[in-house]
């Protein structure tokens, strides 16, 4: 326990087998509070999986995962750890399709998520003033009553960052944010993420190196389930082993 | 906070659909006892029966929508909580029989004397009393769906597994229900009934009373679907149908965002049960066939899911469809439904509604004219034939290209 403290995301020693097959091995991560950590790695290296140990949606057959320095995530299931403040935005960009951008966000927005507070529930003034804040953020503004379908791909991956901003989260979990991304859009992204990092925690993985680059942040590169190499980003990059492994090919 | 709910559950589409059902709840028993039979405008009185038939099964879908269409949780087994308010009704009225049954018997109804039981069974007690009935109404359907949903919905029981095991409760159901020995007229059911509240079930005046009752709560059910659809919680809802675990990562409780749809659904369809009773006059297992429960979301899927006026037009045009079949050619009644969910599911997979909302898109397109809304005269018919005039416009043939 000591160990994890001054810690938001603190996973010690955390292993997953599916049918045999080790996609997490004996992995270890620290995040501090309003620190930014890029994660890179080949494919099928354990970074979605590890994303999944965090939120709940996998349990880990050993290990420690604990959050804030003191909750024990191992324990608790998506929705509980979805109101401690761990907000997540996928790899392949899920938003409520048949539903309107305005109407995402809405969902999203930070209140009670009880039936009957949610039954009853009508925007105020300053959850609309926040949403319509979102949705200049996220550039959707002029999509606001559109339904989440029809937009293309890098603007879905825009409104879940909305959505995971309107979460008001202390950690956030992006997973491959800029996959489909223009040029333009990639900086802009790096931009805002690192904008968001100045008062949160965030963990972003990507491929994308000159994104990565961008966020000018400590890099953790996985493999095979477990921490290949740590440091800059030159300095990752330039480990040989990482080269060999990953950047090589 | 209540008001608020209540004023945007009262969008256009309600308040028309409201608007026309309380104006049938009216219309109706009135066209039915005010003018002499054999004048124009008259309703005789087995077509109120009729047709307030129809209105209960037009909340029974509409309470299946609401969990289906809204909150993607197919139920097989939606007949069991509309036969279980049934049942209820159905004791109410056995009470009321009082000593005019055949073996005179102050308290027990004729199937107990006739299996020589001494008094009356526990669960029987208190249903002598229209409240008490009423109250066990809303309470058996609610309560069983809590339970059954509660122990469902935690463990994750998703999609077809969760159809299939509606569908054996359903069943089980049935099998309990036949029995003798469970006190609720076996085989037979329960029958014969003679008042409800003090006034004889067969008088032209009760029936259309009960249908008003139909009509009014048809109503109030699409008051309550509306406002749960318009709000956060039904946006919820379509979220979980839509993407369930994305739904969980934000942090709702999906298996109790489904437990209340279950549950309000439940308790209308078993309301819908408990009118559809005294209009019907009988209330036996055969209610709690699986096959019903399939037929309820046949109508659901031909009206048009999803929507609040779909699973009305669909009940009523398929039980008018049935009626005619059962009557004219009893045997192709069944391979006429199939085909028709065969059809409407290949080709209108939004059912009628969703039909007549593309004719309204591409007309609109095509003719870049401003659709007129339709002047009140031609309203006014088409309120008293009880279509939607909202959608008149699309209903009547348009000019080939
Ligand atoms: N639920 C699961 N069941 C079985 N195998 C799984 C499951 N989840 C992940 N895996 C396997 O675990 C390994 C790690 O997958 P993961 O998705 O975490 O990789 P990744 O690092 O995110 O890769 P990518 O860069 O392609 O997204 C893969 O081989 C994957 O097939
Ligand atoms: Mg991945």
């Amino acid at each position: 326990m000591n160990k994890a403290q001054d810690t938001m995301l603190y996973l010690d020693g955390v292993s997953v087998a599916f049918d045999g097959f080790k996609a997490l091995n004996n992995l270890s991560i620290i995040v501090r509070p309003a620190e930014m950590l890029a994660i890179i790695g080949p494919n099928g290296a354990g970074k979605t999986t590890m994303m999944d140990i965090i939120t709940g949606k996998t349990r880990p057959d050993a290990g420690d995962v604990y959050f804030d320095g003191r909750t024990d995530l191992t324990r608790l299931d998506e929705a509980a750890i979805a109101n401690l403040g761990i907000g997540r935005k996928f790899q392949k960009p899920t938003v409520f399709e048949s539903q309107t951008v305005w109407d995402n966000l809405e969902m999203a927005l930070k209140k009670p998520r009880g039936i009957f507070r949610t039954l009853f529930y009508s925007a105020s003034g300053e959850d609309i003033a926040r949403i319509e804040d979102i949705l200049d953020t996220v550039r959707l503004a002029d999509r606001r009553d559109d339904l989440a379908a029809d937009l293309s791909h890098g603007q879905k991956q825009w409104l879940e960052i909305g959505m995971l901003l309107a979460q008001d989260p202390k950690l956030l979990l992006v997973d491959e944010p800029v996959a489909g991304m223009t040029d333009a859009e990639t900086v802009e992204t790096a931009r805002l993420l690192k904008e968001i990092a100045e008062t949160r925690s965030v963990v972003v993985v990507e491929h994308d190196m000159s994104f990565v680059r961008d966020l000018a942040t400590r890099v953790v590169c996985l493999a095979e389930g477990s921490v290949l190499a740590e440091g800059t980003l030159d300095q990752v990059s330039a480990n040989p082993i990482v080269i060999e492994r990953y950047l090589g090919r | 906070m209540i008001t608020q709910a209540l004023l945007r559950a009262l969008d256009k589409k309600a308040i028309w659909l409201v608007a026309i059902l309380l104006a049938l709840a009216v219309a109706v028993p009135a066209a039915n006892l005010l003018i002499p039979a054999g004048q124009p405008g008259h309703v005789p009185t087995y077509i109120v029966t009729l047709f307030g038939k129809y209105l209960t099964y037009a909340m029974l879908a509409l309470a299946l929508d609401l969990v289906w269409g809204y909150c993607g949780i197919l139920s097989l087994g939606h007949g069991a909580f509309f036969a279980l308010g049934g049942y209820a009704m159905g004791m109410y009225l056995m009470r009321q029989i009082g000593t005019r049954g055949v073996y005179a018997h102050p308290t027990l109804p004729d199937f107990m004397v006739f299996l020589n039981w001494r008094e009356l069974p526990w669960y029987w007690q208190g249903f002598d009393q229209f409240w008490f009935a009423c109250l066990m109404i809303v309470l058996v359907p609610g309560l069983l769906a809590f339970v059954f949903g509660f122990f469902a919905f935690r463990s994750r029981v998703t999609g077809v597994y969760l159809s299939i095991i509606t569908q054996a409760m359903t069943f089980a159901l049935l099998l309990a229900f036949f029995r003798n020995d469970m006190g609720f007229g076996g085989n037979n059911g329960l029958t014969d009934f003679k008042d409800i509240l003090g006034q004889p079930v067969q008088a032209a005046t009760t029936r259309g009373a009960l249908f008003a009752a139909s009509a009014i709560a048809l109503a109030l059910s699409v008051l309550v679907c509306s406002m749960i659809v318009n709000s956060k919680l039904g946006k919820v809802m379509v979220a979980v149908r839509d993407a369930e675990s994305r739904t969980r990562f934000l942090g709702y409780r999906v298996e109790y965002v489904k437990l209340f749809a279950f549950t309000v659904s439940a308790i209308m369809a078993g309301i819908a049960g408990a009118l559809y009773v005294p209009q019907v006059g009988i209330i036996n297992p055969g209610e709690f066939e699986p096959a019903n429960s399939i037929e309820v979301v046949i109508w659901t899927a031909v009206g048009g899911r999803g929507t609040i006026v779909g699973p009305i037009i669909g009940a009523v045009l398929v039980n008018m469809g049935k009626s005619y079949f059962t009557g004219a050619l009893p045997e192709l009644w069944l391979f006429a439904l199939g085909a028709l969910f065969i059809f409407v599911t290949l080709f209108l997979p939004k059912g009628i509604v969703g039909l007549l909302g593309q004719w309204r898109d591409m007309t609109a397109r095509r003719e870049q004219a401003p659709a007129a809304p339709p002047p009140p005269a031609q309203a006014a018919v088409a309120a008293e034939r009880g279509e939607d005039p909202a959608t008149l416009g699309d209903v009547q043939p348009k000019p080939a290209e």
